[in-house]
């Protein structure tokens, strides 16, 4: 029996290994030309009237997006008092309190809400809100967004409150200190950094959500009173704007679709980066 | 379950109540979804799925262009993203040194961070006359059907290809993680015998890995499957079924995205909704063998 | 066997000639000879200047206590070490008198095997993990490999409880099973020399007995340094022992001397038991 130590197996070990080399600075590239084409296409149609002005209807010139910055702003907003609380609190329940099959239960339901389609939690916030209140508004869009940050708190939570070892509970309690007041005084606050970096990674998320607001907020060319009107929103604007006949409308979807990505990213970044640098009890 | 005092019993009621909060709210969902698509369910049944005419003035509503768009683009994208992905996965677990490998991979986590619509933004813009230019004519060239027909820019291709670039860092990250957890004893006793780094890599850690990765798959599908604005941005939205990628196309996220605010009536109302039920169902089905696979993954300790 | 063994066929095509290869050839019981060998993880120094001869087709043992780098040290003739980070080697490490440390890496690990402290059987059939070694060399045709399998399984004395479900998963096999499997598929590329780093630590003293036996059968096709924590074990099997202690050779003798007549005082007190 002869073996062969063959050329060709060097030749294809180098291929293939230089290949997956390619694959992965093609990947990385693909961010690279977003971050730099939005840069340059966002920013130098970035002015100060885009912060400040309402848009202007169709046919004329200038203008910004002031009321869809702060329609985005109040339905994160909402989202968030919505979502948040009753993800925490359920992810304190499931770390803290919950017995097996109720454990189970509540994780499956809430894995299977994190994977319903973003379209279809639209559809769902129209039938609860859109319609008994016969018309679109901030609320709708909010309950839309909150619900999409359900799963992600539920399982945040639960995940950083596990990783505090026993011992910190045992000895709060050992000193008096009733079950809830342990969790709600020395566990939660031991996580607080895990906590705090995935309510950002969950805000981030939802932030850049378009497609649930397509009918529930729907749009509002103009500033939205209150709650109960419809809003215009930073990425609604972007998909209308994107996709209307007028240059000038395209180049304000650039700038907004920069605004977007920079608030996303950035907060992106600032999560992972307190996750890194927090104390080793939040570190995963 | 343990005596519990005071505080202890108002903190347990309010979180078992938002737990069970949370899971009426799912119940709610599946419900109103079942209830507002009946009449739509009522007229069509199961022909829904198999329809080919969408046309809301004649009250008319088959799904089939929808399903075939969201499918097609899908499985586009999952045959480009896998060696894609895969690939770059290989290269970050087995090839990079660590600090490499950690400051690339969170580069291409940031990807799955950017939003839909930015991917549209740039799809409509960039990838669109691209494709137009410089891809389109040499594909043109090859006279393969699926790639007959004039090219005018919003296609099954163009969405194929966005939906491709929105997969991938989920098919990276998760495969990264699955080859990084194949035990060094099985890379080291191929090595042992002489077989090289690539051999290694394709024969013995790839098939340790092979659930996890298929798991990686399933999740990529069911986002791509119900991916919204950056496909209705590049797909054309015309509800027509082709054999040809060069032809415009519709997906179901889409054709509700597009519709929904203005329809009236309310068996168009109903179809759009029964339209969202049949992609719930999709995903959930999908998440629920990638979920399978990924607990196999851990079962086996790879 | 009517065909020539590999390796011949191998050092006439792959191995650059060296002065030193001429001058060896009036030493053929050395089948690998070590000098000056110093050995880094980093900047800390796992090794020091390591000379030892091993004679082929015999038995050399390397014991000691806990991180004295015996494990380091087999892993350097191998050059699996390589694959951990930052690692680098000085001195020199000849096979049949050539540098090995100079040769094509995959080479050397088809001619110097490797039997690892635990088993670790491919997610594969008993066939192919066996099978895995000659595929991936370019041995397909399906006859030689099927001879090759049987002859690597008779040889790990595995043959006759595994020759009715080559094709079941390795992994059904019991642990003893296991690491035998890993043996004959150590053995199926014919190495000149065959490397066991503790290969029976995870196993019961009867499966242990069942791998020392076969020990001795195989050493007159290959050449075994095994690497051992049981002293009784080097005892049993081995011709010659190594002893060695934080990253040096102590001492390197026949077995017989090394623990009824040791020359230094350091192998004295481990081999009665004085420490470690």
């Amino acid at each position: 029996m002869v073996m062969q130590i063959s050329r060709s197996r060097k030749i294809t070990n180098n291929v293939m290994l230089t290949l997956s080399g390619l694959c992965a600075l093609l990947v990385v590239m693909v961010l690279f030309f977003i971050l730099g084409y939005l840069l340059w296409n966002g920013a130098t149609s970035l002015n100060w009237d885009f912060f400040t002005k309402l848009p202007k209807p169709i046919g004329e010139t200038g203008g910004g997006m002031a009321n869809a910055i702060v329609g985005s702003g109040k339905i994160l907003l909402l989202a968030t008092l919505i979502g948040v609380p009753l993800g925490f609190l359920a992810g304190v329940f499931l770390a803290e309190y919950s017995g097996r099959t109720f454990a189970f239960l509540l994780r499956y339901t809430v894995d299977l809400l994190n994977g319903v389609p973003s379209i279809v939690i639209g559809i769902v916030a129209y039938a609860l809100v859109v319609k008994p209140m016969n018309g679109y508004s901030t609320l709708a869009g909010g309950v839309a967004l909150g619900i999409m940050m359900i799963p992600i708190a539920v399982r945040t939570t639960e995940e950083f409150l596990r990783a505090i070892p026993n011992s910190l509970r045992e000895g709060a309690m050992a000193l008096g200190a009733t079950k809830s007041k342990a969790i709600f005084t020395v566990v939660v606050p031991a996580a607080i950094s895990g906590l705090t970096s995935g309510m950002m990674l969950n805000l981030a998320r939802v932030a850049g959500e378009t497609a649930p607001l397509l009918f529930t907020a729907l749009g509002n060319m103009f500033w939205s009173p209150g709650w109960l009107h419809p809003s215009a929103s930073l990425p609604v604007m972007i998909y209308n704007y994107a996709t209307a006949p007028e240059d000038s409308l395209h180049a304000q979807a650039w700038a907004a679709g920069f605004v977007l990505l920079a608030l996303v990213l950035g907060i992106n970044v600032t999560a992972r980066m307190i996750i890194a640098r927090g104390p080793a009890s939040a570190r995963r | 379950m343990e005596q519990l005092k005071g505080g202890d019993e108002i903190s347990y009621l309010i979180t078992l109540a938002c737990s069970i909060v949370i899971i009426l709210i799912v119940v709610l969902l599946v419900g109103e979804l079942w209830y507002n698509s009946q009449p739509a369910i009522k007229k069509f049944g199961f022909s829904f799925l198999t329809g080919t005419t969408w046309d809301p003035n004649g009250d008319v509503f088959g799904a089939l262009p929808f399903l075939y768009g969201t499918v097609v683009t899908s499985i586009f994208a999952l045959v480009l993203s896998v060696p894609l992905g895969v690939g770059a996965a290989i290269f970050l677990a087995e090839m990079a040194a660590p600090k490499l490998s950690n400051a690339l991979t969170f580069l291409i986590e940031l990807l799955a961070a950017v939003p839909s619509v930015i991917y549209g933004l740039l799809g409509i813009f960039v990838l669109v006359p691209i494709l137009r230019k410089y891809v389109a004519p040499p594909l043109a060239m090859t006279h393969l059907p699926i790639f007959s027909g004039t090219f005018y820019g919003f296609s099954l291709l163009a969405a194929g290809l966005v939906l491709t670039i929105m997969v991938v860092p989920f098919i990276v990250s998760v495969s990264r993680e699955v080859l990084l957890a194949v035990p060094v004893e099985q890379r080291e006793a191929s090595l042992a015998v002489g077989a090289t780094k690539w051999e290694t890599t394709w024969q013995v850690v790839l098939p340790n890995a092979s659930t996890g990765i298929l798991g990686s798959i399933f999740l990529a599908l069911a986002r791509a499957l119900g991916e919204t604005m950056a496909v209705t941005m590049v797909v054309g939205n015309t509800p027509t079924i082709s054999t040809s990628l060069f032809s415009p196309g519709y997906s179901i996220a889409a054709a509700i995205a597009n519709q929904f605010a203005e329809a009236s009536g309310q068996l168009f109302i109903a179809s759009l909704i029964f339209l969202g039920l049949v992609l719930f169902g999709l995903t959930i089905v999908i998440n629920a063998v990638a979920r399978i696979l990924i607990i196999m993954t851990a079962q086996r300790g790879m | 066997m009517a065909s020539p063994h590999p390796s011949r066929v191998l050092k006439e095509t792959a191995l650059p000639k060296t002065g030193e290869q001429e001058s060896m050839q009036t030493a053929p019981s050395y089948k690998l000879v070590t000098r000056n060998l110093n050995f880094f993880y980093g900047s800390f120094q796992a090794l020091y200047d390591i000379g030892m001869n091993i004679s082929t087709h015999k038995v050399t043992a390397f014991i000691g206590p806990s991180g004295c780098g015996k494990s380091t040290y087999l892993r350097t003739m191998n050059r699996m070490n390589e694959t951990i980070r930052n690692t680098h080697v000085e001195g020199d490490l000849l096979l049949d008198g050539a540098n090995l440390l100079e040769m094509d890496v995959t080479g050397v690990r088809r001619r110097v095997g490797m039997v690892f402290q635990k088993s670790n059987p491919f997610p594969k059939s008993i066939y192919d993990n066996i099978a895995y070694g000659l595929r991936v060399n370019g041995v397909n045709k399906k006859s030689v490999v099927d001879e090759a399998v049987e002859r690597s399984l008779q040889r790990a004395a595995l043959w006759t409880e595994v020759k009715d479900k080559l094709a079941k998963p390795a992994s059904a096999l019991s642990g003893g099973q296991q690491q035998r499997l890993c043996i004959a598929r150590a053995l199926a590329v014919e190495p000149e020399v065959l490397l066991l780093d503790e290969p029976c630590s995870a196993l019961d003293p009867i499966a242990t007995l069942k791998i020392e036996e076969l020990l001795f059968q195989i050493k007159d096709i290959t050449t075994i340094v095994i690497v051992t924590h049981n002293m009784q074990q080097a005892a049993r099997v081995a011709d010659y022992t190594g002893f060695f202690f934080m990253g040096k050779l102590i001492e390197f003798d026949e077995t017989r001397k090394i623990f009824q007549n040791p020359s230094k005082k350091e192998t004295e007190d481990y081999v009665t038991g004085r420490f470690g």
